[in-house]
């Protein structure tokens, strides 16, 4: 039994896990308040929403760098050789 | 299933290994340098239909990099336009079948990566003078020298994993959906991957000006404030 290759694919499947987790939450977060902001201030709509996605845009490669990690236990483990 | 994080040889061109991304990167820079050429051939002072066209998109883009940065678009219309319209191009070259887009693969983006870098400290050496642009990293005060260098690197590697990141989980997503479910299914993903290819690259050239416009005015610390706008009109409520 090879437990490295069996560790390295459960570290992929948790590191995606636990990476998608955060984002989702704060990406929820970000955008409920950006909602509220333009309700509030329909004018500013447009500064908002392009905030917003550079926002989510950096939030989100917190989930890509664990994606990423996940890709490189899979594809390129160096344990594995 | 081939691993998204290499690229492989299609053939040499002597000792160097030339990928599909490599000719796919060719193919995009033609036709976006004959197009260029071709489309402002014959400008008018009266714009015709594709001159107008034309001068929508420079507008737009012009209005985006002055909501973002602030600054006078003319010295960065060149070089954020272009970064904009070749990832753009790039992510959406992935429509046509049997195209990997470009940056899909580590290597693209690990150039624009370097292009951005290395544009940082040309503008700030630019903007303020070698001794304006070492001291953008003494900002706001001497004891984050150390974190500003750190930063000024890493927030080039995570653009870098950002792009590449976003563009091959969204191919990587496609194909295994194709290999599972046939015909018709991918088509929404696909859609989705289209829509990811805009927001990314906008949001590529957005960073790009960010950390170009930050270092800019970090250098120029020491003049005193422009003007304050005066407020936005608000509406009667």
């Amino acid at each position: 039994m090879d437990y490295l290759a069996l560790a390295s694919i459960f570290g992929a499947a948790f590191s995606v896990a636990f990476g998608a987790l955060g984002p989702a939450l704060a990406e929820g977060r970000a955008v409920a308040a950006a909602m509220e902001a333009i309700a509030r201030q329909p004018e500013a709509a447009n500064t908002i929403s392009r905030t917003l996605f550079v926002g989510l845009a950096m939030i989100e490669t917190t989930a890509i760098y664990c994606l990423v990690i996940a890709l490189l236990l899979i594809f390129a483990n160096p344990l594995l050789g | 299933m081939n691993s998204p994080l290499d690229s492989i040889a299609l053939f040499y061109l002597g000792p160097l290994p030339i990928t599909q991304a490599v000719l796919t990167t060719w193919a995009i820079m033609a036709i976006l340098v004959i197009g260029s050429y071709l489309l402002t051939r014959r400008m008018d002072l009266v714009p015709g239909k594709r001159q107008a066209a034309l001068e929508l998109i420079v507008t737009t883009m012009d209005t985006q990099i002055v909501e973002t940065s602030g600054a006078n678009p003319a010295p960065y219309r060149a070089f954020i336009g272009t970064l904009f319209i070749f990832i753009l191009v790039a992510n959406w070259s992935s429509l046509i079948p049997g195209v990997k887009p470009p940056t899909a693969g580590l290597e693209t983006d690990a150039a624009l990566a370097v292009l951005v870098f290395v544009s940082v400290i040309w503008f700030g050496v630019r903007g303020d003078g070698i001794g304006g642009y070492l001291k953008s990293f003494a900002s706001p005060n001497p004891i984050m020298i150390p974190l500003n260098i750190l930063q000024s690197l890493t927030r080039v590697f995570s653009m870098f994993v950002r792009l590449f990141g976003n563009v091959m989980s969204a191919v990587f997503v496609i194909g295994i959906v194709a290999s599972l479910a046939g015909l018709l299914v991918p088509i929404p993903l696909m859609a989705l991957d289209l829509l990811t290819g805009l927001v990314q690259a906008y949001i590529f050239a957005v960073l790009a000006m960010v950390f170009i416009t930050s270092t800019v005015e970090d250098g120029q610390r020491a003049k005193p404030d422009p003007a304050p706008r005066p407020p936005p009109n608000q509406k009667d409520t």
